[in-house]
């Protein structure tokens, strides 16, 4: 029997400290799919591109080759379910491999700890090893509850696959690869308008004034409206997720509308599709559902619940 | 009043010829191809609803305002989508010289307290987004570890991550944006 595919788990700061469902949503996934999922001990934030990125290169760059050196003492590609840690370790893995200057300071800055960047591994999303690595025929078999007639609108994000030129991941302007594998979910795709915008929490922006960054979610929200109407919005990435799910109570609170949207991580989705029921994971303990004391819409979702 | 238009000059003295030199030696190394199409600016989300006018900063770089571009609470609107690069004609890294500019002002003292704030917390716990009680709470309750295998427990791990922001000057950057904003 060939070997089981390994990662190394990157959690970032989101997933395990305001969304943990999608840690125990990957772990049941991966598990289901035979890929192995190893805990990266002792890493730290990615850190954030948009925020430490902007403040400076150096600290970013030598903050996550740190990170990046755990994967490469292992000698295992390194696997992370979030845009934003994506960015910071793919990005920084390229620029280090690249950009020789850089990869001198940073040498310098990791020589204190005793560490050194090689570049020998590969950073990925947990959207490659789901659709790369087990490939959608593998999940399809896997799927034991369609989730029929569940109206599903989509948000991929910005940073798996931008910029196209350099991450070569998928076509950004018309991308295809995250909604092929939210489909094998059985749940029906709802085009809408704004797929591709920003949730408005990158680049330090929610930090730096949250309404403005309510706006850009609330244009999506509206677009998905226009368009019909969605009963969830699943994405790949948890600062997403937390946008546009705490988003929702934000921007009632902030400009008075009301939406009711389910949100969900892929993985999420797939661990419902795979059969899981959603209190294995905790689906329930979405911040929208803590906030606003309500559960998500399981008759929507198809999903009956004991009780 | 002789004359009903405004004219408004600008000054020379205000334009620093080797801002933009710094911006392409850093990576933004297409900026002076920009024939100001505004393409950017039309497919800048943050742009539609704020006053962050993409082909402006870039115009303004090339101009060499400095001092305008820098102090401007503006370059902070960029939520680094990357969509202006992605359809920029000259394939101009757009969001890499915003960002490229975000880290000199930084260096000139210009961070927002919130943005002050939130690097503390990743100097402090290696996180910018730390652990909770409650946050532990639910953790246990879905069956995970309570603390998560990362520096949040690895004391040595946390030391080493902190001892490379002393190194960089990370956190004098950020108490001196904390000084510069106190003397204001």
């Amino acid at each position: 029997m060939a070997k089981k595919p390994q990662f190394m788990h990157f959690l970032g700061c989101i997933i395990p400290h305001r969304y943990p469902s999608i840690e125990s949503a990957v772990k049941l996934v991966f598990e289901d799919l035979g890929m192995e999922l190893l805990d990266m001990e002792g890493a730290s934030c990615c850190p954030a591109p948009g925020v430490f990125g902007s403040f400076d290169r150096v600290t970013w760059a030598s903050v996550s080759a740190r990170n990046l050196t755990i994967a490469e003492a292992a000698g295992v590609p390194i696997t992370t379910g979030c845009n934003g840690c994506f960015a910071s370790l793919w990005d920084a893995n390229y620029e280090l491999k690249h950009d020789k200057e850089l990869r001198k300071s940073v040498n310098e800055n990791l020589a204190e700890i005793g560490r050194e960047f090689k570049g020998t591994i590969e950073v990925t999303h947990y959207v490659d090893a789901l659709y790369s690595t087990a490939g959608l025929e593998k999940i399809k078999k896997h799927v034991v509850r369609p989730l029929k007639g569940v109206r599903m609108a989509l948000h991929p994000g910005c940073h798996w696959m931008r910029p196209k030129a350099i991450k070569k991941k998928d076509d950004s302007e018309n991308p295809h690869i995250f909604r092929e594998l939210c489909e094998v979910s059985g749940a029906e795709y709802v085009p809408y308008r704004d797929e591709l915008i920003c949730c408005g929490a990158g680049g330090a922006v929610r930090t730096a004034d949250v309404k403005v960054a309510l706006e850009f979610t609330k244009q999506k929200f509206e677009s998905i409206l226009e368009a019909g109407g969605a009963d969830i919005i699943v994405t790949p990435c948890p600062f997403c997720e937390l946008q546009l799910d705490l988003g929702q109570v934000e921007i009632q609170k902030h400009f008075g509308d009301e939406f009711n949207f389910d949100i969900m991580h892929v993985v999420e989705l797939l661990a419902l599709a795979f059969g899981h029921e959603p209190e294995e994971f905790g689906l329930d303990t979405h911040l929208q559902y803590a906030m606003r004391k309500n559960q998500p819409n399981w008759e929507r979702l198809g999903i009956k619940t004991e009780g | 009043m002789t004359d009903s238009i405004s004219r408004e000059t600008i000054d020379s003295d205000e334009m620093d010829p080797d801002f933009v030199d710094k911006i392409v030696e850093a990576g933004a190394d297409r900026i002076r191809t920009c024939i100001q199409c505004g393409t950017c600016s039309s497919v800048c989300p943050s742009g539609r609803r704020t006053a962050f006018r993409t082909r402006e900063l870039m115009r303004k770089a090339l101009l060499g305002l400095k001092d305008e571009v820098l102090s401007s609470p503006d370059l902070w609107l960029c939520a680094t989508c990357l969509t202006c690069l992605e359809r920029c004609p000259r394939q101009i890294k757009v969001t890499d010289a915003i960002v490229i500019m975000r880290n000199m002002a930084v260096k000139e003292g210009y961070m927002l307290p919130q943005h002050r704030k939130v690097s503390q917390k990743l100097i402090q716990t290696g996180h910018a987004v730390p652990i909770d009680e409650a946050n532990q709470e639910m953790r246990k309750e879905l069956g995970l570890q309570e603390i998560p295998p990362t520096v949040h427990s690895h004391k040595d791990a946390l030391k080493d991550v902190k001892r490379i922001m002393e190194e960089t000057g990370f956190n004098d950057l950020v108490e001196g944006a904390e000084m510069e904003k106190d003397s204001k």
